[in-house]
């Protein structure tokens, strides 16, 4: 018996019939094949998000990107219009890497009032035109105007950037996020600006991280051990329900139950917690910014007020998460192979006024690290069965619908792609 | 070190955490989660004691500045905190100082509020 209404299909899974029913192959994440056409079909055909508005405070600020995945680096500037512009990070003379600082194959961020290369020192403007070129007159015929900075599709989306690296995006930016993510678009992000960043590179397909993050099918058993046991008990033995699953376009979403931590029964909950009053869900005490979060009805589109987190899954790799506790994260998939991904994941909160904010805010970082690490470790030890191809299907739970449309998603837009002429 | 007897690292009404401060107060996330790895459990649990019921004098005494300009022995008494909040995890859940089943799985933290 559901502990919370399904659709009138009787299932999540088959309120969205394209989907299906059956066992899933998970053979797009372990094929180096469909990893290559993966690269072309999903990446270089897909807004990317690629940071915040926030990093880039002044005119000339600007930060690098490494894109493996579509084999690029990018830099992201403010020009002195104001206006933000991403380029390919590359010199147009002869290809040198442009900016960089002691390692080419780091990431970067700084400001500045153009770029020079370090090379033979070409110097560029920061809206990219060309704006000098060394003893230019040894060139023939050298039209400078001609060789300003290849520029890459660029667009801000209520304070996140995103890029695209295909010739002719098919979707603006706002067609492409839809009316299910659109309508976060209120939510104050400029308001949450403390930020923790994480970054790990993960010994597995990026698809399979981002599974154990969009089904919480898993938490009970996996994280049992993170609670005092008591606490334990009750969550085994209720499994997991979402409260709603909503799909689309490529984009999806889950909302869950929240528990309120302070009204828990002291067995049931870490004395440190209880001390600095914080913890997973987030710190005990409202920001000035939490009735501004809790007003965005779309982080809830199923309209379950008690909410605890909703995930929105944006195609193809960036996740946003709200807590109903007035804060949210971000999470990134960069492929680096068919089995390594590069995970990133920044936790943002009201700017802590005092030692005690502070404190709060750390509590809530540490207990997600602890949280996350063992969902790493164990996705790695999938992809090492996955690889080995002792399965060619698995079953499927209504839990884990957003597994399905995941999987599902990459298939269709890679079978597309080839239907098109689009080889790897 | 030497035989003088060094500065007080920590503000004087906390003198009983001065033995702690060497190897607790630390400034970034990752230092003290390799500290916890490198750590034993005794360790962890004697200073999660000597924490445990002076976190509210800390946590007063650190609020009595704003948090962009406090003293460098306020700062410290702060990360302290911070390390309380690094062994609670093997402390009052795991039992030692790495979590179960994580093997050398790594996440590090690479941006962070200062204190």
């Amino acid at each position: 018996m559901a502990r919370f209404p399904k659709p009138a299909e009787g299932s999540w899974t088959e309120h969205y019939p394209e989907l299906g029913t059956a066992p899933v192959s998970f053979y797009d994440s372990c094929s180096p094949a469909f990893y290559a056409l993966e690269r072309k079909a999903i990446f270089e055909r897909s807004w990317l998000e690629v940071g915040r508005v926030e990093q880039l405070p002044r005119n000339g600020s600007y930060f690098t990107r490494e894109i493996q995945v579509a084999d690029t680096s990018i830099v992201v500037v403010r020009g002195h219009d104001a206006r933000i512009r991403a380029f390919h990070n590359l010199c147009r003379h002869r290809g040198n890497k442009l900016v960089w600082s002691d390692f080419p194959r780091e990431e970067t961020h700084g400001t500045c009032r153009q770029f020079v290369c370090k090379y033979h020192g070409w110097r560029y403007d920061l809206d990219g035109a060309c704006s000098f070129v060394q003893q230019e007159g040894e060139f023939f015929g050298l039209d400078r105007s001609g060789y300003g900075l290849v520029p890459v599709h660029c667009d801000v989306w209520a304070g996140f950037i995103f890029v695209h690296l295909g010739e002719t995006p098919r979707q603006s930016l706002r067609d492409f996020l839809g009316a299910m993510v659109g309508a976060l678009e209120s939510y104050p992000f400029d308001r949450l600006t403390e930020r923790y960043g994480f970054r790990a590179v993960v010994p597995a397909n990026w698809k399979i991280f981002l599974d154990a993050l969009q089904e919480q099918y898993h938490a009970p058993i996996v994280h049992r051990s993170q609670r005092p046991e008591n606490f334990d008990d009750a969550m085994q033995h209720g499994g997991f329900e979402a409260l709603h699953y909503q799909l689309d376009g490529p984009h999806r979403m889950f909302s869950s139950p929240g528990i309120q931590p302070w009204q828990l029964p002291a067995d049931q909950i870490k004395p440190s917690e209880r001390l600095l009053r914080s913890g997973l869900f987030g710190p005990w005490d409202d920001s000035p910014v939490h009735p501004a979060t809790a007003a965005v009805a779309g982080t809830r589109p199923g309209g379950h007020d008690s909410f605890g987190v909703s995930l929105f899954e944006i195609w193809p790799n960036f996740g946003i998460q709200f807590w109903q506790r007035g804060w949210y994260h971000t999470y990134h998939h960069w492929p680096i192979s068919h089995e390594a991904h590069v995970f990133e994941c920044n936790l943002y909160f009201a700017p802590a006024r005092n030692a005690r904010e502070r404190v709060a805010h750390e509590m809530t970082s540490v207990t997600f690290k602890e949280f996350a690490l063992q969902d790493d470790n164990l996705i790695a030890s999938i992809q090492t069965t996955l690889g080995a191809g002792v399965l060619t299907t698995c079953p499927l739970g209504d839990q884990e619908i957003l597994v399905r449309h995941l999987h599902k998603t990459a298939r269709d837009q890679v079978e597309a792609y080839e239907r098109e002429g689009g080889t790897s | 070190m030497g035989s003088n007897r060094a500065e007080p690292r920590l503000p004087s009404p906390f003198a009983d955490l001065e033995p702690f401060a060497e190897l607790w107060s630390l400034a970034t996330e990752r230092e003290r989660y390799a500290r916890r790895l490198a750590s034993s459990m005794e360790e962890m649990k004697t200073f999660y004691a000597a924490m445990t019921p002076r976190l509210d004098a800390v946590l007063d005494h650190c609020d009595g500045f704003p948090l962009d300009d406090m003293p460098d022995d306020a700062t410290r008494l702060l990360q302290l905190v911070h390390s309380f909040i690094m062994v609670s995890f093997p402390v009052e859940v795991w039992g030692r100082p790495r979590i179960p089943d994580v093997g050398d799985a790594a996440l590090d933290r690479v941006i962070e509020p200062a204190p």
